[in-house]
Parts: structure tokens; sequence; C-alpha cells
């Protein structure tokens, strides 16, 4: 990483019980960066990115961002600091349609989702905020069907689309291509790289199984393995070492379910 | 478009039916227009922040009971006033036992409600002294914009100026909630019913939300409650029993909860459909049982589902 991290963890723990999931994990990501966590299951991703989105509390260590302790803060406040997240599992709103899904984030980012008396129809404003994400990942046409209606690409690309919403600094994916056809995988990912050049987020972190995407699009991997960061380079160092592809690589770890 | 003149074809039917009703069924209009402001606030709660109170009562009986001791007591009779100062104490209550309950979900939250209504319940039925016990208090009548129509026969100033006062509230009351559900504080609490988590993540505060939510729906509950007494005269801690509250969401299942005036709906037809079965047999609580066994299982949108559809949000 070169110059100033925006989001910088320092040698984190984080137990449960006996069990060691985080075991001093160091990590930092600077402006203008596309990170990749990879690990087999149970290396701690899932830990490392709920201690990184503010929900879990380390049971030690630092979690800074923008020179901020946001350790345990919860999702709430990071999301107001310009920290936002997409989720493993998809996270929608079954009931919402794909415009509401939109004009929430972009309420909750121009702080006016206690405003009881406005027209949320007649709020130009909120509403092209939420139309402009919405034509960015390619729902425009789908703005007025239930979230729920929706085929299990675009629920996916919904709930990424919700997050850039916020217009964060830095988004963290959990694995935001799990769960969709080898197709639309890079369809997702093309849409969602141009989507953050064009609302300027400052950098994107990612969770992902699939090599290909995680080759095709790092600038850096992170490697974890037993809660510890095995390696953190570039992908070309990456696969030239050895200790990595026989551990997390070589596996074929986490085929999608 | 249908919806629009539907709701000024209703609105004109409300104002007109003075005219042709008899005075029994416009008696009967007064507390349907009551718990219909009890139920635009319930709603909230229920239909769009996905929480079910049974303990809404308490809230009714905070505002029924403003109503007897502004009258009685303090010798203030002006309406606008005992609305005022029940919406002003129905809040306070809400956001003090809010604070307690919006931490919890589902069955929890309806628990915890339920106790707070109960432990009120019992307040009313203990401090004699205070309360009146299981007599409860008397309420006086009250004014209407200042005026005072003590000369009226009772019927005529219920059927009459009360009748059009309470078409008011609720005319106004529904208003304002319109305006509220369709802002986007509305659109804030309709994320936290479907997924608090991803609510969360897209920077909404589940529990914050909720505890407006919860206090808003008390303020409607403690308007529609202080316009619950002047009809009877009387209050009495009844309207703060538990199976109060239950009526109050069986009323808002009957109309159904995904339409904005479902539970209005549900409320013209409890109380009408409850006059025509006691009117035959007395045992009502039976009759409804089934039917709301009937609405859960076949008609989950409720009377409302049948025109509108499954949840259009």
């Amino acid at each position: 990483m070169t110059g100033a991290a925006i989001l910088e963890a320092r040698d984190v723990r984080k137990l449960y019980g006996e069990f060691v999931a985080l075991d001093g994990v160091s990590l930092a990501v600077g402006a203008g960066e596309f990170v990749s966590i990879i690990g087999p299951n149970g290396a701690g991703k899932s830990t490392l990115i709920n201690v990184l989105t503010g929900v879990l509390r380390p049971t030690a260590g630092t979690v800074r961002f923008k020179e901020r302790d946001v350790a345990g803060i919860g999702p709430v406040a990071l999301t107001r600091l310009g920290l936002a997240r997409s989720f493993q599992l998809v996270q929608i709103f079954p009931d919402l349609t794909v415009l509401e899904t939109l004009l929430a984030p972009v309420i909750s980012r121009l702080g006016r989702g206690t405003s009881l008396f406005r027209s949320l129809a007649g709020d130009r404003e909120t509403q092209d905020g939420a139309l402009e994400v919405a034509e960015l990942f390619g729902l425009a046409d789908k703005r007025h069907l239930p979230a729920r209606q929706l085929p299990q690409g675009d629920k996916k690309l919904l709930d990424v689309a919700s997050a850039f919403a916020l217009r964060p600094e830095i988004i963290l994916l959990d694995e935001p291509t799990s769960g969709v056809s080898t197709a639309e995988k890079s369809a997702i990912m093309e849409i969602l790289v141009t989507a953050s050049r064009r609302m300027g987020l400052k950098a994107i972190i990612q969770v992902e199984h699939d090599m290909d995407i995680v080759f095709g699009y790092s600038d850096r991997i992170v490697a974890l393995h037993q809660g510890k960061v095995l390696a953190d380079a570039t992908p070309a160092e990456i696969r030239a070492d050895a200790r990595v592809v026989d551990t997390v690589i070589g596996r074929r770890t986490g085929a999608p379910c | 478009m249908k919806g629009r003149v539907a709701l000024g074809l209703a609105i004109l039917a409300l104002l007109a039916l003075p005219l042709v009703l008899s005075p029994y069924r416009l008696l009967l209009m007064l507390p349907f227009m009551a718990y219909g402001v009890i139920l635009l606030g319930l709603n909230l709660l229920f239909g769009h922040t996905g929480l079910v109170s049974f303990g809404h009562a308490l809230f009714v009986g905070i505002g029924a009971y403003t109503g007897a001791f502004l009258t009685v007591r303090a010798g203030i009779r002006s309406l606008e006033v005992i609305v005022l100062v029940a919406a002003v104490l129905g809040a306070l209550a809400a956001a003090l036992v809010g604070l307690l309950c919006v931490r919890y979900v589902k069955i929890y939250f309806g628990m915890l409600t339920l106790a707070f209504g109960m432990v009120f319940y019992t307040f009313l039925l203990k401090f004699y002294r205070l309360t009146g016990g299981d007599e409860g208090m008397q309420v006086l009548r009250p004014l209407l914009l200042g005026f005072n129509l003590d000369a009226m026969p009772k019927t005529s100033y219920l059927v009459g100026p009360y009748y059009y006062y309470c078409l008011g509230v609720l005319v106004v009351a529904a208003a304002v909630m319109w305006r509220i559900v369709h802002s986007p504080f509305g659109l804030c609490l309709r994320t936290i019913r479907d997924n608090p988590v991803k609510a969360e993540a897209l920077g909404v505060s589940v529990t914050r939300y909720r505890w407006y939510a919860f206090v808003i729906s008390a303020v409607f509950a403690a308007v529609g409650g202080a316009l619950l007494g002047p009809p009877t005269g009387n209050v009495d801690p009844t309207l703060a029993y538990w199976t109060h509250s239950g009526s109050l969401v069986f009323m808002v299942l009957l109309g159904g909860f995904a339409s904005f005036f479902g539970p209005v709906l549900g409320a013209f037809v409890f109380i009408f459909l409850q006059d025509a079965v006691m009117s035959v047999v007395p045992y009502w609580r039976l009759v409804f049982g089934a039917i709301l066994a009937v609405i859960v299982i076949f008609a989950p949108g409720g009377l409302m589902g049948f025109f509108a559809g499954p949840r259009p949000s």
C-alpha cells in the first residue's frame, strides 16, 4: 500500500470463548486500492469483515477508519463516516421496490430519515440520487418491481447497489458474486468496478472465493489462514507464493453453493 | 385516482350520515371514528415497522383518563386541550415504555408491551381514590372549539356537533399519517420491517426508528382514546385491559394492515359487526374468534386484501 491508510486494522485479535478466530491480523487499505481477502473456510474472513464494519468489537487491537477509532461502533455510525458493505447472503427488502431500496440509503446519506412530513415522491434530490444508482447498475427498468421478484443475479446487484447509494469512501463486499452463475459473475464485477469509478469511491475491499475474479480485479490480495495473515501482496507475488497456493488457492475452497 | 374518488366519496358519505342514519347507528359511528384514529397509529407500528404491540390499550387508557381528569378534577372542558394533553401524555409514556420495548422484537416486544399495559391497568384498578377503581371515572361533556353545548340534549350533542368533531379529528389524523407513511421516515420504517440487518447497514438506526414509531403510534392511540370517553360519559380500566389491546390488533388484521385505510375499515366493520352479533347472541367473542381464525388462515390481507391484492406498499 502506498500513501496513508484510510482503513487500518492493527494486531486485531478476536476470540469466541477459547476459539481464536483472528490472531493478530493487521491490514491497511489506502486510496485507489482494490483489495481482496481470500482464505479457506474458517480462516477468519467473516469475523474480519464484521470487525472492519464495526459489528464486532475486537478482543484486542485497533481498527481505524479515517484516523478514527471505529472498533465496535456499529454499522450505522460507520455508514455515516463513509464505509458501506454488502452481504454474502443476499440482503434485500423483499416487499420494497428496487427504487425504494435505493432511496433508503440516499435518505440516510442526506440525513433526511427523520423528515416526517416531507413528501418522498416530491423530493427530487433523493429520487435523482436513487435513480442514478439504479441506472449505473442497470436496474432502472426494474425500479418499480418488488425486490423479491428479481432474479437472483439482480438481487445480488441490488444489495451491492444499495450500499453504493450511500456514496461511501470505502465499500466492503462480502462475496459479491457468490450464489450467481459464472456467466453473471464477470458482468456483476464490471458493473461495480465501473460504478465505483463513476461514484468516486476511494477503495474496494472484497472477500471472494472465485480466484478468477480475485486475480482479475485486485491490486492486492490478503490471504488469511487460521486467523492469521499468511500473505499480503500483489496478485503476481501471491501466485508465486507456494505457501498461499498450497493452503488457499490450490485447495479450490468454497465451491459456490 | 380510483383511490382518491373512493376516499372523496367516503368522506362525503361520512359528512352526510347524520342526515340519514338513525341516532342509534350514529352513536356507533363515534367509537368507530375514535378507533380509526387509534388504529392509524397502531398500524404505523404494525404494518409499517413490523412490530405487534399487545399493550396499546395502555395509551388509549391514558387518553381516555386524560379527558376524565381534566373535565372532572381540573375543570378543563375544552376538547382541544384534552386532545392535546392526551397526545403529550401518550408521547411521554410511550417514550419511557418504548425505551425498554424497542430493543426487542416479535413475541418479546409483544409480551413486554402487554406487561406495561397490565401495570397501567392494575394502577387504574387499585388506586381507587385517584382513578375510581373498577367503576372508573366520569367524563363531563367537553366544549367543542370553545362552545359550551350543555343545553343540548345528550343524543343531539353526540350525533351532531360531537360527531362532526370526531370526523374532523379522524380526517386530520389520516392526513397526518398519510404524510408520515409517504415521507422518507416512513420508508425507513419499512426497511426495518423487511430486513433490520440490511437497514442498519444502510445507516438506518433500527432501535431509534422503532422508538420514534412507537411514540407516534402512542400519540394517535391517546388522541383516539380521548374521543372514546365523552359518548359514554364514563371511562373505566377495561379500556386499558389487555383484551382491549387484542381487539385493536384484531381490527387491524380484519381491515388489512397492508393498506393505509385497512385498519380504519377494520374499526368500522368491527364496531358494526359486534353490534349486529350481540343483538343476536351474547357470545360475540365466540363469533369473532372464528372470524379471526378465518382471516389469519384464508385472508391474511384482511378485507382490503380483497380489493387491493396482497401487500402494496
